[in-house]
Parts: structure tokens; C-alpha cells; sequence
């Protein structure tokens, strides 16, 4: 932790034009990703964690507004012209979005697709680019390129077309790689590959990844650090080992919680009391206190600030003490 | 496009051609009296000399079906029979107006599709005030009838601005150009409307579509982002609204026609029908019909085979 | 973008989601009273009107508005005014009939081609799109040219030109509605058909075949005015607003297209007025917020 992380997110906040007014959506997202690490951001549907990402690449909507800091090795995205963005998108950072099927536009073909970052974007001659396409999407698992390069994307099985966006995103030769809930959009057996592609691609090139994902099994088990976003606020940063049973913040273990395990079969499930809330609906005080069964009057009127917490930061005011037996058993 | 899709899209074409040809010719039996009377203009006393000869011309003492079959025989071979109004064959009466149809039909169809896709496109872009603008102009132009941006076209332009002659087709390219604006306008008017709002629809959808985020996030240039999946994308939805805005056009072509004093087969075709000259009107109509099946059958053929999305819905 | 507001009461901040469907239901309201106030004239015109329609006035044509003449008068020296009142039946009486037959057949049509389904619901599709087919101004022309010029001709030329409209829309519901599981539970109860269409598919389609006959009639009105236009419709000296439009033509030449504008103005205001209050009804009724 002591050199500058390739990505650094710091007090990242969003508003956005919400029926004519700007709507806080993002409170304050704190993240680090060192050079060749992969760091997870786990959180409910609108707890903001697409929208952080996005704003890696500087690609919020029209009107949003931006506070805090967005920082790739040193340079401030949200500072970045226009020509310098497109450049550093172009070159630096890729993106894999979580529905191929949408992301990928339906009336034009597989290959032109492939190669349209290389073309338009960096000046690489077609006959160059469809080349170096060719090798990677043999790399991600499609065997016969000639043919796929000249389907339509109606004619690609999800997966396949997944396959494809992440050999667009590879084709770029990026530094980080945004990987928007990839597999929730597909079955689960395709899930698995599609995982297994993007760990064989970041192992073979030394790419950074940043992991979207509402699964905080799968977020651990793919990545070396997991931060749990709530309500537009990251609630808590933590090593991926911590994560079972040792994790700080009241929400991240309600979340454990909640979740079927194959390791733990029998176990009550528990739900977590009231419904989450959209960045925007947060009141003052913690935004998880209304649900947090460990919430005092403090949690109700201050906002808790992130601090280091052994090895990871929290947000909370009353965060989960980590007993003795529990570090011993740990270290 | 499957050539099933195809195949079943043509046979419904003869099929509807066979119906309207049926339904045209037919409708004269409808009338309370000898339907010769109406083939010779819908006088009141004519010759039963001339009502027997006209009997025999359209086979109208055959049963009805063979009568219909030696009728459309005949306009197919291009023979329409003879107009006693207008002493002259229905196949010369069309021939001399013809042009003047097709020139005002393309005229409006060219306005249609450059003004359509324009003001959508520019107002789906910029967004703001022009699209505002440009939304509710528009709307405008869909809710006025043709007849009546007809004659307040000729109010404006002609009348208080004397920029357009009114009546005629004119001579000579531009002649024919300068006679053909205003009611090509007219005629164009709704359906530059129609086709600018589909336009804007269809950008704006694209433009917030996933697609196209994917392509800005790979760091293509706006303008290639623009070109290759907005306007690529969206010609689809434009290119069948045009279509249909078309044969819409071929449609009313008569209410331009008359309103302007444009002579063409429209206009032919309702001077005819108010001197009950039925072989005329059966003729023009049955070629309107034609052209406007043909047309809607072509869009429809077209807008399938590129767009790769219909064609994955007729396979459903 | 959003609509113009029919009075300036709206305040600034008439942005947010929740205060701008008011100026839309308001909108609704207004079309609603435009339409009302048509038909009020359409039933009580010829009482209303302030002088006889068809009385000419050699001594007093094209006179610009006055106090007797409010709108002025036509070539033939007749008020204007009282000629757009008295029209107002004539314009809006065939339009009607053309809704009303379409409607009652195209939705009968629908019923049976939904609920036989089979090659019943493709004979009547397969029917429909060959109609459909067959623009429905040219058909008026040709039953013009068998019956001569009248309202018989766009009454019977438009009845069937929107009969495939009204039918596809509806009959897309019916199927919608037919597979519904409470239709099954009702034919295994054994309660007849008639009684499952009287009381159950009509009910529930009613608000859908209002919004579809009130959008309808719009067009319908537009579609008889160009057919009076044409010399095909209305006869004069009949005060039809397409017919006005057309009589009023050559005078716009000599510098008077008071009668066209103030005819066509007619038909633009009411042809709106329905097409508002249609989709304004959908919204509410259908609860589509297209």
C-alpha cells in the first residue's frame, strides 16, 4: 500500500438530473486498485456501483456532476478534455459490460464489432486489427474466429457474445479492466467460464480488474479485496480472506448473511429488515441505520466517517469488534 | 429474410390485388340500375344503341366472374376501354397525365425524405430548444389536413407572397418544378411530420442505447459513434415510416391535385368520379391501388431484409 | 417537450414528475370541453346560429368582421359565422356514423376472430390486410362514381377503410383477455358464451374500443372533410367545413380566404380537440404513458 495504486477513487461522489433536479447518487466511494490487483465492489441493485465505474471511464450521463477524486496512475479522469479522454479510453481502460446481448450493437456484424476500438479509435489498418482479434478470441475460448467474425450478433449464444465483448475489451490492451456484473446476465454453467476466461486473461497479461458484482461469494472468491458499497457510500474495504465471518461493518455481515452457502447448509437464512434505499433517499445519519440492528442514536444524526479498521477501513460508528481467538485463528 | 417470409409477402400482394381489382370492378353492379349506365358517364337518357354496344365491350351480360376476368385481362394489356366523356381512350386520358403524378409524387417523396430525416436527426442531436422546437413545428405539420395546407400554402405563397404559380403542371424542368412546389409541399407536409418525429424517436432511443455506450467507452470519436451505430441503427424505423409515408402520399396525390388545378391522374380520377365516368375511375383507382400495394409490399420486404432484429422477430 | 399549459396558473417549478401530469390531465379537460361544446353545437347549430346560413346578401360579400357580421361574410354575401355553427352538425354527423359502424362491426369482428382463434382469426386477419390494402380515399371515390356524389359515399368508403384499424387493435386484446385464466375457469363452470362476452371480454375491452373510437373520429372528420373537398361529400349549399374550405378556394385568389381559413381552422381545432382528449383517455383509462 505504500506505492500509488494504479486507480485510486477518492470521496467519489455523483449527482445526477433526477426530474429537472440534481440527485445525490453517489455519497462517497473511497477504492484503490494496485497495478495488476483485482478488487471487487459488491453492493444492491442502485447502490451505485455500476455508476462508480462508469465514472472510471468518465462516462456518466449528461448533466451528472462529479466531487471527489478519480485518479489513473496519478491523472484525474474527471479532469481529462475530451480528446484526452477518448485516448485514455481507447487505450487504457476497458469495459465489460453485463448484457452482450444489448451491448453489442445487434445490426452490425461480430467482426466489425471486434476490431472498431483498434480501427476508429487507435488508426490500426482492418487487416492488422482483424488479425490480432483473430488470436485473442481463439485465447477466450472460440475456436473457429473466421466464422464467428462474419455472424450477426442474434446469430451468437450469450455466452459466446460475452466471450466476444471480453475479447473486444482485451483487443485494446488496456492496464484495467471494468467488469460490470458480467455473468448476471447469463446461465450459471456459462458463468463459470466466463469467470475462468477473464482469471486466465489478467493472470496471462498482469491486468488490473475492477469487479462489479451484487455476489460477495463470488466477489471473494475472484478477488484479492472487496469493498461493499451501501447506498452510495462505501461502507467498508476489506481483504477477500477477511470477508467470511470477520468482516466489520454491520450491513457487509447482514449481507454474508442473507446469502445461501453450499459450505453452510442448514444455517438460518436471514433477511435484512426494510428495504434498501437509493443513493438519493438517504437521510442524515448512517444511511444503514434504519436496518442496522446495532444502530444507537449517535448512528442517526452523524454520518460515519471511513476508518481503518485492522486491515481494512469501515464506516461505522460501532463497527464488529474482531476478538482475540477470531485474529489468532486468522493469523 | 427467409424466403418463406418473402414468398407468403408476395402472395398477399397478388392476393390483394386480385381483391381490390374484384371489389373495383364489382362496384359498378352496385348501382340500383344498368351499371352501363354508369360506364357511358352516368348520363340519364342515353342511346340504347350505344348502352348495347357497351354491354358487349365489357362483357356485361357474362356471368359476373368471366366478365371480371376479360376486364382485367384487358388492363392488363394495357387496354382500359373508352371514356364517352371525354371521347378519348382511358388509356390515352392516362398516358397524357401520368407524368405529372409521378413527377409530383417523387417531388413530395424527395421533400419527405430529406426534410423528415433532417429535422429528426438535427432535433434528436442537439437536443434542448431546437427539439423542442422542432417537435412541436412538426406536430403542426401532422395535424393540419392536406386540403387545408392546401389552400393556406396558396394563401401564403401565392397569394400574399407571389413566389408560386397556382394552376397547371408547367413546362420544362424547371417549370414543372416551380408549378409541382406548393402542392408537393402540401402533400409532403404530414408526413415530413410524420417521418421527423419517428427520426427524433428513433436517434433519441439509439443514442441512450447500450450499444452505443459500449462504443464511447472503447474511445471511438462521437462523430464514428454517431455515423456507424445512431444514424446506422435508427435508418431502419425511418427507412419503413418513409415507406409507408410514401404510399401514403400516392394515396392523396387526388387532393393535391384538385386543390392546385394539377391536372394529373388524381385529379382525373375525381373529375371522373363526380361525372360518374366509370371506366375512368376504374381504371386510375385500380392503378393507384397497385402502386400502393406495390410500395407498402416493397417497404415491407426491404425494412425485413435489413434489419437483422425483424428478421429475428418473423422468426419467432 | 411538455405541453402548453391551458391557463397561467402553473408555478416555476412545474418540473418534477408529480406536477407535470397535472398540466397533461388539464390538457385532457380542455380537449374534453372542446369536444363537448362541437357536439352542443352539432345538436343545437341552426338555433344558435345569429343569421340564416344560407341567405345571401349580394349587397354585402366578403365583409370584414362587424358587429352583425362577427366573422364576416362569403362571395355570396352569407355569414360566416352562423355557416361554421350550422356546418358543425353536417361536419361532425357522418364522421360518427363512419366511428360508430366501424367500431360496432370491427369489435363484433374482433370477438369472433379472437375467441375461435384458428382459421376464423387468420380468414379475418388474412381479409383485414387485404382492406386495408385499399386506401380508404380511393375507395370513397369509386362508391362516389357508382352512387354519385353525397354522404353515402365517404359514410360507406370509411366504415370499411377503419374497420382493419379498430379490429387489429381489439382483437389483439380480445386474444389477450380470452387467455386469461378466468375465462377457462368460466367455460368450465358452463357459463355460456354470450354471457362471458356481455359481462366479462365486452366490460373489459369497453375502455379500450372508447379510446380507440374517440381517436378515430378525429380522422374520420378529417377524412369526410377531404371528401366534401373533393366534391365527392357534402353537396352544396350545405355548410360542410371541408365544402367551406373548397368553396372559399377561388376567392383566396382575389385576396378573401377568410372562408377556407376560418373552415379549416374548424376542422384543425376539433380534429386536435379529439386526438387529445383520445390519448389523454388512454392514459387514464389504459394507463399508457406513451
Amino acid at each position: 500500500m505504500s506505492t500509488e495504486p494504479l486507480l485510486r477513487i477518492d470521496a467519489l461522489g455523483i449527482d445526477l438530473p433526477l426530474d429537472g433536479e440534481l440527485r445525490t447518487v453517489v455519497h462517497r466511494v473511497d477504492l484503490g486498485i494496485p497495478e495488476g490487483a483485482a478488487v471487487a465492489l459488491v453492493g444492491e441493485s442502485g447502490s451505485g456501483k455500476s455508476l462508480t465505474a462508469r465514472s472510471v471511464l468518465g462516462l456518466l450521463p449528461p448533466g451528472a456532476r462529479v466531487h471527489g477524486e478519480v485518479l489513473f496512475a496519478g491523472e484525474s479522469v474527471p479532469r481529462m478534455r475530451p480528446e484526452r479522454l477518448r485516448a485514455f479510453r481507447a487505450t487504457d481502460v476497458a469495459m465489460v459490460f453485463q448484457d452482450p446481448r444489448a451491448h453489442i450493437n445487434p445490426a452490425r456484424g461480430i467482426g466489425d464489432f471486434l476490431i472498431e476500438g483498434l480501427t476508429t479509435a487507435r488508426g490500426v489498418p482492418a487487416a492488422e486489427a482483424s488479425r490480432k482479434v483473430t488470436a485473442i478470441l481463439r485465447e477466450v475460448g472460440i475456436p473457429d474466429a473466421e466464422r464467428r467474425m462474419r455472424q450477426r450478433p442474434h446469430e451468437l449464444s450469450g455466452g459466446l457474445l460475452q466471450r466476444v465483448m471480453i475479447a473486444a475489451a482485451l483487443a485494446a490492451e488496456p492496464r484495467l479492466l471494468l467488469a460490470d456484473e458480467p455473468t448476471t446476465a447469463l446461465d450459471v454453467t456459462t458463468q463459470e467460464e466466463v469467470m475462468a476466461i477473464i482469471g486466465e486473461a489478467r493472470a496471462a497479461r498482469g491486468l488490473a480488474l475492477l469487479f462489479i458484482t451484487h455476489d460477495l461469494e463470488l466477489a471473494a472468491a475472484v478477488c484479492d479485496r472487496v469493498a461493499v458499497m451501501y447506498a452510495g457510500t462505501t461502507v467498508e474495504e476489506l481483504p477477500a480472506d477477511r470477508l467470511r465471518g470477520r468482516a466489520s461493518h454491520p450491513y457487509t455481515r447482514a449481507l454474508l448473511a442473507s446469502r445461501p452457502s453450499v459450505s453452510d447448509i442448514g444455517a438460518q437464512l436471514r433477511s435484512i429488515p426494510g428495504r434498501p434505499l437509493s443513493g438519493f433517499e438517504v437521510p442524515g445519519g448512517c444511511a444503514f441505520g434504519d436496518r442496522c440492528p446495532r444502530a444507537r442514536d449517535l448512528c442517526r444524526t452523524d454520518r460515519p466517517e471511513p476508518a481503518s479498521v485492522e486491515d481494512g477501513t469501515a464506516a461505522c460508528h460501532f463497527p464488529h469488534p474482531l476478538t482475540l481467538e477470531e485474529t489468532g485463528r486468522h493469523a | 429474410m427467409s424466403p418463406r417470409f418473402a414468398a407468403t409477402r408476395l402472395a398477399m400482394l397478388v392476393v390483394t390485388v386480385l381483391v381490390s381489382s374484384l371489389a373495383i370492378h364489382g362496384a359498378m353492379f352496385l348501382t340500383p340500375g344498368d351499371p352501363a349506365t354508369l360506364l357511358v358517364g352516368g348520363s340519364r337518357n342515353p342511346d340504347p344503341a350505344v348502352l348495347a354496344q357497351i354491354h358487349r365491350a365489357y362483357h356485361l351480360d357474362d356471368p359476373f366472374l368471366q366478365g371480371y376476368w376479360h376486364w382485367l385481362g384487358d388492363c392488363l394489356r394495357g387496354d382500359f376501354g373508352k371514356s364517352l366523356v371525354y371521347r378519348d381512350s382511358v388509356a390515352d386520358l392516362i398516358g397524357d397525365r401520368a407524368g405529372t403524378t409521378l413527377a409530383l409524387v417523387l417531388y413530395a417523396s424527395v421533400l419527405v425524405l430529406a426534410a423528415g430525416t433532417v429535422i429528426g436527426t438535427v432535433a434528436a442531436l442537439r437536443g434542448g430548444r431546437t427539439e423542442t422546437l422542432a417537435t412541436t413545428v412538426t406536430a403542426g405539420a401532422m395535424a393540419v389536413p392536406t386540403f387545408v395546407m392546401a389552400v393556406l400554402l396558396i394563401w401564403l405563397f401565392a397569394v400574399k407572397l407571389p413566389w408560386f404559380p397556382v394552376y397547371g403542371s408547367g413546362e420544362g424542368f424547371t417549370g414543372t418544378l416551380t408549378h409541382l412546389t406548393l402542392p408537393a409541399a402540401a402533400l409532403a407536409m404530414t408526413w415530413i411530420g410524420y417521418v421527423a418525429q419517428v427520426t427524433r424517436t428513433a436517434v433519441r432511443a439509439e443514442m441512450r442505447s447500450e450499444h452505443v455506450e459500449t462504443a464511447r467507452s472503447r474511445g471511438v470519436p462521437e462523430r464514428t459513434v454517431i455515423r456507424r451505430h445512431v444514424l446506422h441503427n435508427a435508418s431502419g424505423p425511418v427507412f419503413a415510416v418513409s415507406g409507408v409515408g410514401i404510399a401514403g402520399i400516392i394515396a392523396t396525390a387526388a387532393v393535391a391535385e384538385q386543390a392546385f388545378g394539377t391536372g394529373g391522374l388524381g385529379a382525373l380520377m375525381i373529375e371522373a368520379a363526380a361525372k360518374q365516368d366509370m371506366a375512368v375511375v376504374q381504371a386510375v383507382s385500380l392503378i393507384f391501388v397497385v402502386v400502393f400495394v406495390l410500395i407498402n409490399t416493397a417497404v415491407d420486404l426491404i425494412s425485413t431484409a435489413l434489419d437483422p432484429r425483424a428478421a429475428q422477430k418473423e422468426a419467432r | 417537450m411538455t405541453t402548453a399549459p391551458l391557463s397561467g396558473t402553473t408555478t416555476g417549478t412545474g418540473r418534477t414528475k408529480a406536477k407535470r401530469t397535472r398540466p397533461r390531465d388539464r390538457l385532457t379537460l380542455g380537449a374534453g370541453c372542446v369536444v363537448g361544446l362541437f357536439v352542443l353545437l352539432a345538436v343545437l347549430g341552426p338555433l344558435l346560429a345569429p343569421h340564416d346560413p344560407n341567405a345571401v346578401d349580394p349587397m354585402n360579400v366578403y365583409a370584414g368582421p362587424s358587429a352583425t357580421h362577427l366573422l364576416g361574410t362569403d362571395d355570396t354575401g352569407r355569414d360566416l359565422l352562423s355557416r361554421l355553427i350550422a356546418g358543425t352538425r353536417a361536419s361532425l354527423a357522418a364522421p360518427a356514423v363512419v366511428v360508430a359502424v366501424s367500431t360496432v362491426l370491427g369489435t363484433l369482428l374482433a370477438l369472433t376472430a379472437a375467441w375461435s382463434g384458428g382459421w376464423v382469426d387468420r380468414l379475418v386477419s388474412g381479409a383485414l390486410d387485404i382492406v386495408f390494402g385499399f386506401p380508404g380515399l380511393i375507395l370513397a371515390v369509386l362508391v362516389a362514381a357508382v352512387f354519385g356524389a353525397g354522404l353515402t359515399a365517404p359514410i360507406v368508403a370509411l366504415s370499411i377503410a377503419y374497420l382493419p384499424l379498430i379490429t387489429r387493435v381489439v382483437r389483439s386484446a380480445a386474444l389477450r383477455e380470452r387467455n386469461l385464466p378466468y375465462v377457462s375457469a368460466l367455460q368450465l363452470l358452463g357459463a355460456p358464451t354470450a354471457r362471458i362476452w356481455t359481462r366479462h371480454l365486452l366490460p373489459n375491452l369497453l375502455p379500450l374500443v372508447l379510446v380507440q373510437a374517440t381517436i378515430g373520429f378525429g380522422y374520420a372528420l378529417l377524412d369526410v372533410a377531404a371528401i366534401s373537398f373533393l366534391g365527392l361529400g357534402s353537396r352544396p349549399p350545405d355548410p360542410e367545413w371541408g365544402l367551406m374550405v373548397s368553396n372559399g378556394a377561388p376567392s383566396i385568389l382575389s385576396g378573401q380566404p377568410q372562408q377556407s381559413l376560418y373552415a379549416g381552422l374548424a376542422i384543425l381545432i376539433v380534429v386536435v380537440a379529439f386526438n387529445l382528449l383520445g390519448t389523454g383517455l388512454s392514459r387514464r383509462l389504459l394507463g399508457d404513458n406513451a
